[in-house]
């Protein structure tokens, strides 16, 4: 039952199929960057504004990213039956998703790492003084969105009009997830730099709490 | 078809008896805590007129809950035992539930607005509910665009566990937000005359027997449902001869 | 045991016996009790009850649409009954036969699966990986020694070896057939289902499959395999099995003679 060695060999998979093509990273990057543009337009970027409104825009835009990109996660296995051939091997199917999840997770990461200096420049925010917790926040709030957003990816391919489905069901079900990211990296943001400890548990309970709900309940989803 | 009208003809009629005893006794239920709301609790302080729709805004929101609750524990009991009735529980509660929070939704604004002069703020319990309706419209939707009966129901009760979880999560983190971003609050809190106690606890128990009888014909009406489609496939028994039906079932075991 | 294979021929033809094949554990055996699985308004599989002893070669015949695949998949564990039940036996060292369980739980469904391969409609592979990779990622999740050998050796005798480094996707009809079938050989599997194995292989290619199977059913491999009645596969085949509507309708086991159930097989199948 040992779960560690099935992920491993999947995520290896996944993210050497990625990295050949690297489409899904690269969409992602342009993606958020027009978000953040477009955004910008939206209210009067001088800088006190910006740095309130900063933060939560680079939320949000990671969501709809995410919730658009999560999408071929399940879509993929589909055209060779792929996810027929997994589900036979000798793995525990939960092992699936969970590759499916960290393989997303380093995606969106290291989308959000490339993005890091465009968005502090874009908004006139000094991310080096508080890169690390800055970092700590992205690594919980990608978590957030990854967790969920591959297990309702795995249930959106199953139904029609999957590709609106997905940001359908991901976006209401964040929004715990996307105030406490936003307000934790608005905090870092302010004239005294504090990395809020109730967001913080906010998203770690968000996480524990579905990487559990997975674990229990998601070998349902890829049954037939 | 004849086997269907049979067994249509063989619903003892108690059950209606019955039911229409239990539809009477809600209407009365209800009648009682809307003439209770305007006659007989107290007129409240500032507010006026107005306030006593805080007897229908809140008894709707509490049942809503408990119907989410129940949808919450009807999924995981379907998922552990694939008991089609718990899938039948399932959308049942959630079919009754989502109107009842739109009621909650739709008085709030309405208490609002005379009050406060604007139709919705983004108070931490509204906004909370909001999230909450969009959350098992979600749940709705996805029923309705999963063809395949058993698939539809493994895969919405996992979501409903998702969003049952994330529930508690929603309102505690739109909480303390608005702890650091406060807005005007509908409805708030301070300490309740007995008497206003006493009519939102009458009004609690008639939205909660209304959520009962609306849940029992919901469910009546998906087990019946199911009882149609398995007389149906049954009419199709395939084998050597299967012309021999060809008269009464032309839907076959497929070709 | 195989002794040592026979050498595998460079050319993409003909000869079977790769190192899987010594490598054969005794066949499952495997048995159906009244299985049923409905999708919605339609039975897909009704009331199947069937038993094959380790080592038998059955081919299912029947129309399109009549349960074939999905009783495949179904002896795949890939199904969840609506009805009934589907378990495996196996002979152990002794020769005595053992049950091994009916994969319902996790930890003998795991082990029941890593002795069955499975050849489909679809190819299940990866277009974005290179042959040796796919092979290589199966051999790992299967749990096999040394993954880059076996994917090497299994890529020989299907006629691949040259093309180890290719993208499947760029890969022509037979060849991503060839693949499939040797990934599905990869674990040396003791239950072989095979879902219209021929389609897209030419006639160097049906050769390979039917020396193949023929060489696996010697060792001892349980196969399963819908056919529509023709080709060289059918050479060892012992029994058939026609469905109809997702029931069985005739067992050779039972009426006699499976070559004459395959004949009548392809003379509809030539009629359809």
């Amino acid at each position: 039952m040992a779960l560690a060695r099935p992920i491993g060999i999947l995520l290896a998979k996944e993210l050497r199929t990625e990295f050949r093509t690297r489409e899904l990273l690269a969409t992602t990057l342009v993606f958020v960057l027009i978000v953040l543009v477009l955004f910008s337009f939206t209210f009067d970027p001088t800088s006190v504004e910006s740095r309130r409104f900063g933060p939560g825009l680079l939320w949000l835009a990671l969501l709809f990213a995410g919730s658009l990109m999560l999408h071929p996660s399940f879509t993929r296995e589909q055209s060779n039956d792929t996810l027929v051939a997994l589900r036979m091997a000798p793995i525990e199917p939960v092992a699936i998703i969970a590759a499916k999840i960290l393989a997303n997770f380093c995606f969106l990461l290291l989308a959000e790492i490339l993005l890091l200096p465009v968005f502090a420049a874009l908004y006139n925010l000094h991310i080096l003084p508080v890169l690390g917790r800055l970092v700590a926040v992205l690594v919980l709030g990608t978590l957030a969105i990854c967790i969920v957003g591959t297990v309702f990816a795995a249930i959106s391919s199953q139904a029609r009009m999957r590709e609106l489905l997905l940001p359908l069901l991901l976006l209401p079900l964040l929004t715990p997830a996307l105030i406490a990211s936003a307000e934790a990296t608005a905090g870092l943001f302010e004239e005294q730099p504090a990395l809020a400890p109730v967001w913080i548990g906010v998203l770690a309970a968000f996480d524990t709490i579905f990487l559990t709900v997975t674990w229990l309940f998601g070998d349902y989803l890829l049954e037939e | 078809m004849a086997t269907i009208a049979h067994a249509k003809n063989m619903q003892p009629s108690r059950s209606s008896a019955g039911e229409a005893l239990a539809t009477v006794g809600v209407a009365l239920l209800l009648f009682a805590s809307v003439y209770a709301a305007i006659l007989v609790a107290p007129e409240e302080r500032t507010m006026g007129l107005i306030q006593r729709i805080f007897y229908f805004h809140v008894p709707f929101g509490w049942s809503a809950f408990i119907a989410f609750f129940i949808n919450f524990v009807a999924s995981i009991a379907y998922l552990r035992s694939r008991a089609p009735k718990w899938d039948w529980l399932a959308v049942s509660s959630a079919e009754v539930g989502v109107p009842f929070v739109t009621v909650m939704l739709v008085t709030g604004p309405i208490w609002a607005h005379p009050v406060w002069g604007i139709w919705w703020t983004w108070d931490a319990r509204l906004t909370s509910t909001f999230v909450l309706w969009v959350l098992y419209v979600c749940y709705l939707l996805l029923r309705t665009l999963i063809d395949e009966p058993e698939r539809r129901a493994v895969v919405s009760a996992v979501f409903a566990i998702f969003a049952a979880f994330d529930i508690p999560l929603v309102y505690f983190s739109i909480w303390f937000f608005r702890t650091q971003h406060p807005q005007p609050v509908i409805g708030a809190g301070g300490s309740l005359d007995p008497r206003m106690l006493d009519v939102l606890l009458l009004a609690w128990s008639a939205t909660l027997a209304l959520l009962a009888l609306l849940l029992v014909q919901r469910y009546r009406l998906e087990a019946m449902r199911w009882e149609l489609d398995h007389l149906r496939l049954n009419l199709d028994r395939p084998g050597p001869e299967p012309q021999r039906f060809a008269a009464v079932g032309n839907k076959g075991g497929s070709a | 045991m195989q002794p040592g294979s026979p050498t595998p021929t460079p050319a993409k033809s003909a000869h079977a016996g790769d190192s899987s094949a010594r490598h054969a554990p005794r066949g499952l055996g495997l048995e159906f009790v009244d299985f049923a699985k409905r999708y919605g308004p339609r039975f897909a599989l009704r009331g199947v009850s069937l038993s094959m002893s380790p080592g038998e070669c059955v081919a299912l015949v029947g129309a399109n649409g009549s349960g074939k695949t999905t009783l495949l998949k179904a002896a795949g564990l890939l199904i969840r009954p609506s009805a009934g039940r589907v378990s495996f036996s196996h002979v152990n060292a002794n020769g005595a036969a053992a049950d091994s369980g009916s994969g319902d739980n996790g930890a003998g469904s795991c082990a029941i699966k890593r002795s069955i391969g499975f050849v489909s409609h679809s190819i299940l592979l990866y277009d974005e990986l290179t042959a040796e990779e796919n092979l290589v990622l199966f051999a790992r999740l299967y749990g096999l020694d040394a993954p880059e050998d076996r994917a090497r050796a299994a890529l020989e005798p299907a006629g691949l070896a040259a093309r180890a480094g290719d993208l499947v996707r760029n890969f022509s009809r037979g060849m991503r057939q060839r693949l499939a079938i040797a990934r599905a050989l990869l674990a040396g599997p003791g239950l072989l289902l095979l879902d219209e194995p021929s389609t897209g292989l030419d006639r160097a290619g049906q050769q390979w499959l039917g020396a193949t199977l023929a060489d696996l059913a010697a060792g001892g491999c349980t196969v399963l395999m819908s056919t529509h009645g023709a080709g060289e596969t059918n050479s060892f085949v012992t029994r058939a099995i026609r469905l109809a509507a997702g029931s069985v309708v005739e067992d050779s086991a039972v009426s006699g003679d499976a070559r004459a159930m395959l004949a009548a097989a392809l003379a509809a199948h030539e009629e359809a």
